[in-house]
């Protein structure tokens, strides 16, 4: 795969990776590399290990890497914890995102984005600053500034808590974004609103990985590959048709594929 | 589990007010009789009145047995083998804070509550207790321009005895409790406050208990007065050294409010705790009550509670007036061997009276924190209302939350309504956190301070800030 000459070096190379959790190995083998300016789509059946995958490159301690490599801009990252990786610019949004009871939105947005701001050696944002980025981000997932005075997630629709992931990735600027079953629980208006948030945050510099169960996101987001997993290993990798064709003849036609290597 | 231990880790917090100030004391002889109590009241040149008030108090405790109720556990106190009285040597009148011993002054500005003219503290004036006595108030002159009276209790006893005779265990009964007995019996000093009718106490007052020695107790006692229509935000604070003994801290603290009046008291409890195999730290059985006499007045207790080794303490209301407001938030943060057993009782005794309870409580190590409530509405309370909030959070799986509510109702046109919840900080809490760059240990404190959130935001302003922070140092150490 990726055969084509890349004029820069990749953002992420997941290189032989296998993974556990409770000795339970749930990686057997996965590698995928992403350059800047590309779209990968990872798709398969629920436990195949697409979302095992996500977490393990942003770093859950729940999971241990039992053999490969994570490298991200060229450096090893396995034993990196969370925060560093979020820091240097990888990006998970969560397929559910978590409510934390308590901490406002706006306040655990401002430590995150600074955070991030620090690692770039670029100057910290007080309220009044932060206000008036988060505003301007706000336009891009057309979300209401009272979400901002809520608690993290808590009470959030299962759209709005979608928007607020797009919103976080807007406001972190990451070079790597992987999206785990963004557009799932979304209806058509929030899935365009999501979509063409996401189309507006990347760029030629940064790399995304969406992992999704259907068609209807890549009809809005064109994949320049797509990716099928299963039993914890990609087991097919193909340009955006792929999706078409898998959405076409389902889950049980992968089932015949040996793995390519 | 990683992170687990993570936590764990996290909780270790060196106790940062550990230290003892090397000062010349007069002490008394340990033990406790009817020549002790005559003692300590002479010392102080009580008037009579009070003398008898000791005496009957200390006849009543002695028929009296240590309640065993609490969800507590702890060796039994030798109440023979205490000092009652402990005071550092000074001059025998003290005109200005030139002639206070400067180690003292030291000690209190050591604890972050410097007390001299040039530093004191600009918009709170502080009443500073030294084991048994007070060292010093300030601002006594300008509040005293506003009728205000901020002194210690001694004082107050010399200067304004028809208030204290008139006041004095209204609230807190002599034999409310084998430790209210026991503090009315042996009590050294403590604050006094008196706000005049329609007056606006023009600062927070504030009162900081510091325990210096080791083998004396601590029996203090506080009495504020807010007239009618008259308002004060009072703050209390408390720090002790680090001995491997545990130290008696039996205080009794009383509020009246008067129609139209508001209190306002706010405590951050921070006595040492005992060490991680939990030896020593301070027993600190409180009796804190309020009682809303007057219409339309109200009560509020916020308290942060972070440190004693044993916590018993039930800030409360009697909601005696018309319309009158009693209010309850409290945060209790246990770690380690650390027990508290905290709550409030809220007593609805007149029509359309309301009370608020949130109670936070957050446990770690193998501590043991349980909220123990009372929510009663009288006969004649119709109309009135309650709602309760009592919060768990767990960090570990060695610590152990409980709560206790008691309702008793004999007003069926009342209501009363209780929430409560068990949480856990979870990894996926963590992670999610971590996943957006902030550090560990931010993410937990981040987490723990959101669950107070509806606590500190009763505090006032500067208080939320010290709170916060507390709580942060609390939580923080050496990750990983």
């Amino acid at each position: 795969m990726q055969s084509k000459m890349k004029e820069s070096d990749p953002i992420l190379e997941v290189d032989n990776l296998s993974a556990s959790t409770d000795n339970l190995p749930i990686l057997k083998g996965v590698s995928l590399t992403v350059y800047p300016g590309e779209i990968h789509a990872i798709m398969g059946r629920n436990g195949c290990g697409k979302s095992t995958l996500s977490k393990i490159i942003a770093g859950h301690p729940s999971y241990n890497i039992t053999n490969g490599d994570i490298k991200f801009l060229g450096e090893n990252i396995n034993s990196l914890e969370p925060e560093e990786r979020s820091q240097s610019g990888i990006f998970l949004g969560f397929q559910y995102p978590i409510e934390i009871p308590g901490v406002s939105n706006l306040e655990f947005l401002r430590v995150s984005t600074n955070a991030r701001r620090k690692f770039l050696n670029k100057e910290e944002l007080d309220t009044f600053d932060f206000e008036e980025l988060v505003k301007e981000k706000l336009e891009i997932v057309k979300m209401d500034h009272a979400f901002l005075s809520r608690s993290v997630n808590q009470g959030f629709s299962g759209g709005e808590k979608k928007r607020n992931e797009i919103l976080q990735m807007a406001l972190l600027e990451p070079k790597i974004a992987i999206l785990d079953e963004t557009d799932s629980g979304l209806d058509i208006d929030a899935l365009r609103i999501v979509a063409s948030g996401i189309k507006k945050i990347s760029n030629a510099q940064t790399g995304i990985i969406l992992i999704t169960h259907y068609q209807r996101l890549l009809d809005e987001i064109k994949p320049d590959y797509v990716h099928v997993m299963s039993d914890g290993q990609i087991i097919k990798t193909g340009e955006s048709d792929l999706a078409l064709e898998l959405e076409e003849k389902g889950y049980e036609w992968t089932d015949n594929f040996i793995k390519e290597t | 589990m990683v992170n687990e231990n993570l936590v764990k880790d996290v909780v270790k917090e060196p106790y940062k007010y550990g230290f003892v100030t090397d000062i010349e004391t007069e002490k008394i002889e340990k033990g406790l009789n009817e020549d002790i109590i005559k003692l300590i009241s002479q010392k102080k040149e009580e008037p009579k009145f009070l003398l008898d008030f000791r005496l009957k108090a200390f006849k009543k405790w002695q028929k009296m047995k240590e309640p065993d109720w609490a969800a507590l556990g702890y060796k039994n106190i030798d109440y023979q083998d205490i000092i009652y009285y402990s005071a550092p040597k000074q001059k025998e009148k003290i005109s200005s804070l030139d002639e206070v011993d400067p180690k003292l002054l030291e000690t209190f500005d050591k604890l972050g509550i410097p007390l001299t003219e040039q530093k004191k503290l600009t918009n709170v004036a502080v009443d500073a207790v030294f084991d048994s006595v007070s060292i010093a108030t300030t601002f006594r002159e300008e509040l005293a321009e506003h009728g205000v009276i901020f002194c210690s209790i001694s004082e107050a006893v010399k200067n304004h005895a028809d208030l204290i005779e008139k006041y004095l265990g209204t609230v807190v009964p002599a034999n409310d409790n084998y430790f209210a007995a026991l503090n009315s019996a042996v009590f050294s000093d403590g604050s006094f406050v008196y706000i005049p009718k329609g007056v606006t106490c023009p600062m927070d007052l504030s009162s900081y208990f510091r325990i210096n020695s080791g083998d004396s107790g601590q029996f203090e006692r506080t009495l504020i007065i807010a007239e009618e229509s008259s308002s004060v935000s009072y703050l209390e604070g408390c720090t002790a050294p680090m001995f491997d003994t545990n130290t008696l801290h039996a205080a009794v603290v009383e509020l009246v409010a008067l129609d139209d009046a508001s209190i306002k008291y706010s405590t951050v409890q921070n006595w040492y705790a005992g060490d991680e195999e939990g030896i020593g730290g301070i027993f600190n059985f409180v009796t804190k009550r309020g009682k809303c006499l007057g219409k339309r007045s109200k009560i509020s207790w916020s308290q942060v509670e972070t440190g004693s080794a044993i916590t018993w303490k039930y800030p409360s209301c009697l909601l005696l007036g018309e319309e009158s407001v009693g209010e309850f938030y409290s945060v209790a943060l246990t770690n380690n061997l650390q027990q508290a057993d905290t709550g409030t009782k809220m007593i609805h005794i007149g029509p359309k009276t309301k009370s608020t309870i949130v109670s936070k409580g957050i446990s770690a190590g193998n501590s043991k924190n349980s909220y123990r409530g009372l929510v009663k509405m009288g006969t004649k309370a119709t109309g009135s209302r309650n709602y309760s909030q009592c919060d768990s959070m767990l960090i570990g799986d060695q610590a152990s939350a409980n709560t206790f509510p008691y309702i008793k109702s004999q007003q069926p046109n009342s209501e009363i309504e209780h929430e409560a919840s068990t949480c856990r900080i979870s990894e996926d809490q963590l992670f999610y956190l971590q996943s957006r760059g902030i550090e560990f240990e931010e993410a937990v404190s981040m987490m723990v301070s959101g669950f107070c959130r509806d606590v500190f935001n009763q505090l006032p302003m500067e208080f939320a800030a010290e709170a916060d922070k507390l709580l942060a140092l609390k939580l923080e150490g050496s990750v990983g």
